[in-house]
């Protein structure tokens, strides 16, 4: 290719710089250099920008991360094991969850997959939901305008004590499931966390598909979850959120604690 | 304590004799009143000081904290079941449907100057209330407080007990959020739960199918009407009595059981407990501007779907939701066409035995142990082993029914199992007040033992001393006068002789008194006597 390339200008020289190859040599020329730059920046960072043009590397990538990380559980071809579930078809939010938070991959089977810190960059996530996506359709990473906790923070409220409370506690704060397994605290989780949840269910959770409630529901319920996390301290700390085991305990230990601390003050000073 | 404080000058004021306003007013107040009587009478009471007999008054203030805070929230609390839609600025509930009562709490939190100050102060001291009560009642307990002539008083106090749980109770439904809603369906399911009469009972009570448009109301009429003026009759009977019976004492030198040692009522007592007044009121004051209680905000209207996970009640309940947690659930027996629920009948059986059991255990103590004589003076716990141990396998099993109330919130909070917790509960409800009781008498009779090591022999006092002969020994330091009094004073208790009555035959409960007597009594450790000390004044190890 490199040969026929820098051979043609020479030709181009007898018929003039209106051959029709000039243009093409051109084109060579500047695909030479782009490319050229490309390769010699990709290796060191991966911007943004290219990840939209580079899509079937992007796959590829995640491709080579899934069976370097996931394919020990979920099988080579995404089929499943014995110790984890077919991941055909389960779209890239489910990934972009599971793999987002941290909850995967597993160190150790559980009663549930556990919130810890997330090994994989941004990026890589990505890739590895993109290549999870294209074995099969599935709900996919929602539209960043669902996500701004910008729509009606009452509806919302009110679609979350009917539809979520009851496992997550009504003030988010999580609650105990049978066998050891939980519904996790929801403080401090991503919007977008919230809405692949609601859409793909992960472990215990069951599916809130569009049908049962809209996105822009669901864009509402994220909405009252924000406004109740920025908003807890109304009262003054807020104690874990807890209710009254919480509220019973601090006025046992440190209540009742200091009024006896001073009760012992006050009657010390006659001896 | 104002009414206290004021009468103070009235005494002072003519000592005095200089005349001015003072003395003029005391004197018009007196000529009309007579109140100086009253006041010298009063003002003469002694209380002995001890940290400990102050655990009554924290409750008697919490509960004056709570009547000014609660008139407050009357001014704008509307006990109605009305359907109104919020209005308020608390954007997430805006145009809800909700009732004027949740509708008017929410005002009183975020439209109302000073609202959400008043209802965090009701409700902590609410709490600090029925804790603080709690507290001196184990302090009467364990100190022995309660046998004759304060056998009445301790069911008094005890009732107090109760109506506080039944105020807490009430006032926590008023609001008609989330939370509060729910707990009232427990209510209802277990009055539902009684045979024969819990339908129509719950009917009565929620006037038509739960939750119905009344309870609201009724419970408001019962909160700020009935209960409060129950309590303070009780409380004013309560204190009736300690006046009646005066101020128990720990022992001491000079104690006895005739006198009461410590300081009149005025003016340095009135001045200490006024101002104990005062600092209990910073104290829930600073506890309620600092941190949230009950935010009915994120709790939402009560709607009968949704129930929120951790759903408990205040603390004071805890005991018995802990017993529903904790009971079989499968334990349905249908007889005649009518279901009998145990998982809800056993808890209320057992719940009520235990309460029983410890409103008249003064009557029972009193019983097994024969002792007809008056005291003034307190027990050392050590020293009634066995009692200590009887409160401290009651507080075990209260403890595991209380932890039964948040089973779930120990569950995600140290990750194990639901099912571990429950049933871990479960068998600790029947072990653990069992071993509860053996290990604490054993340490009470070790530490008896102790105390007469020290009241004969003195302290170690770890100085080794080679005599002359080549011998070593330990000087013991030997204790003080005061000191040894403490140590040596209580009374020595045995188990009671099985006598025949005056027609000459033991009967059952003769046997059934002597038995318990015995296991009360078996176990124990002479108290020194006064031989013993002087034998060994002469001792040098």
């Amino acid at each position: 290719m490199f040969r026929t390339h820098t051979r043609s200008p020479r030709q181009s020289r007898n018929t003039g710089r209106r051959s029709p190859l000039a243009t093409t040599a051109l084109i060579a020329v500047g695909l030479l250099f782009t490319g050229g730059a490309y390769a010699a920046f990709s290796t060191t960072t991966a911007s943004a920008e290219t990840s939209h043009a580079a899509s079937a590397g992007t796959v590829e990538e995640g491709k080579k991360l899934f069976q370097a990380n996931c394919a020990s559980c979920h099988g080579l071809a995404l089929q499943g094991t014995d110790d984890g579930p077919s991941l055909i078809g389960v779209g890239s939010a489910s990934v972009d969850f599971q793999v987002g938070t941290g909850r995967m991959p597993l160190q150790a089977q559980g009663p549930q997959a556990p919130v810890k810190p997330v090994q994989f960059t941004d990026e890589q996530v990505r890739a590895l939901a993109e290549y999870v996506a294209t074995t099969g359709p599935g709900p996919s990473i929602p539209d960043e305008s669902l996500l701004q906790a910008d729509g009606d923070a009452a509806n919302g409220a009110e679609l979350f004590r009917v539809n979520c409370a009851m496992c997550h506690n009504v003030a988010g704060a999580g609650g105990a499931l049978t066998e050891g397994k939980y519904a996790p605290a929801l403080t401090g989780v991503e919007p977008v966390h919230i809405y692949e949840a609601m859409v793909t269910g992960p472990q215990n959770m069951p599916v809130f598909n569009d049908a049962n409630l809209s996105p822009e529901d669901k864009r509402d319920i994220i909405t009252a979850l924000k406004f109740t996390q920025e908003n807890s301290t109304v009262g003054g700390h807020a104690l874990g959120s807890l209710g009254p085991v919480a509220e019973g305990l601090f006025i046992w230990i440190f209540g009742l604690g200091a009024i006896v601390a001073l009760t012992v003050w006050i009657t010390a000073r006659s001896n | 304590m104002s009414t206290v404080t004021a009468p103070a000058d009235t005494t002072k004021a003519p000592a005095k004799k200089s005349g001015g306003f003072t003395a003029a007013a005391s004197n018009y107040l007196d000529e009309r009143t007579s109140i100086s009587a009253a006041v010298k009478e009063f003002g003469r009471k002694i209380f002995p000081d001890h940290w400990s007999f102050l655990l009554g008054e924290v409750a008697l203030y919490s509960f004056v904290i709570i009547l000014l805070s609660g008139t407050f929230l009357t001014f704008f609390f509307q006990a109605s079941m009305a359907e109104v839609h919020y209005e308020g600025s608390y954007i997430p509930l805006k145009g809800v449907e909700m009732s004027a009562a949740m509708a008017s709490t929410l005002d009183i939190s975020f439209d109302i100057r000073g609202g959400l100050l008043m209802r965090q102060v009701h409700h902590w001291a609410a709490l600090l209330f029925v804790a603080s009560i709690g507290l001196h009642m184990l302090r009467v307990f364990f100190t022995g407080a309660f046998r004759k002539p304060r056998e009445l008083n301790w069911v008094i106090g005890f009732v107090l007990f109760i109506l506080a749980m039944a105020e807490g109770f009430t006032g926590y439904s008023l609001p008609d959020d989330l939370l509060s809603g729910n707990g009232l369906r427990i209510i209802d399911g277990m009055v539902k739960g009684i045979p024969v009469i819990g339908t129509w009972t719950s009917y009565l009570l929620f006037g038509g199918e739960f939750p119905g448009t009344e309870i609201v109301g009724r419970l408001y009429s019962l909160h700020i009407l009935l209960l409060p003026a129950m309590v303070l009759a009780f409380i004013a009977l309560h204190l009736l009595f300690v006046v009646v019976h005066k101020h128990t004492q720990y022992a001491g030198p000079g104690h006895t059981e005739q006198n009461v040692v410590g300081y009149p009522v005025l003016p340095v007592y009135a001045a200490k407990a006024g101002g104990f007044f005062f600092i209990v009121f910073g104290v829930v004051m600073l506890i309620a501007s600092l941190f949230t209680i009950n935010p009915i905000w994120n709790y939402g209207p009560y709607d009968p779907s949704p129930v929120s996970a951790g759903t408990q009640p205040d603390w004071y309940i805890g005991f018995a939701d802990g017993g529903l947690r904790l009971a079989p659930s499968n334990l349905d027996l249908v007889l005649f066409n009518h279901t009998f629920s145990f998982g809800i009948l056993l808890p209320l059986a057992v719940i009520g035995i235990f309460i029983v059991a410890v409103m008249f255990y003064p009557f029972l103590e009193a019983w097994i142990t024969g002792d007809k004589r008056e005291h003034h003076i307190l027990d050392r716990p050590r020293n009634a082993a066995t009692r200590t141990a009887i409160g401290a396998a009651g507080v075990t099993f209260y403890a595991v029914l209380w932890a039964a109330a948040s089973s779930d919130i120990i569950a995600t909070h140290f990750s194990v199992t639901m099912e571990g917790v429950i049933r871990t509960l479960q068998v600790l409800l029947f072990v653990g007040p069992v071993i509860a009781y053996f290990v604490t008498k054993r340490i009470c009779l070790g530490l008896q033992k102790k105390d007469r090591e020290i009241a004969l022999h003195g302290y170690e006092s770890g100085r080794i001393v080679r005599l002359p002969g080549g011998e070593y020994i330990e000087v013991h330091e030997p204790v003080s006068d005061y000191e040894r009094w403490k140590l040596a004073s209580h009374e020595e208790y045995k188990p009671l002789m099985i006598r025949p009555n005056s027609r000459g035959k033991i009967t059952v409960a003769q046997k059934v008194r002597a038995g318990l007597s015995r296991w009360f009594f078996e176990d124990r450790i002479s108290p020194v006597t006064r031989t013993e000390i002087e034998s060994s004044h002469g001792d040098h190890h």
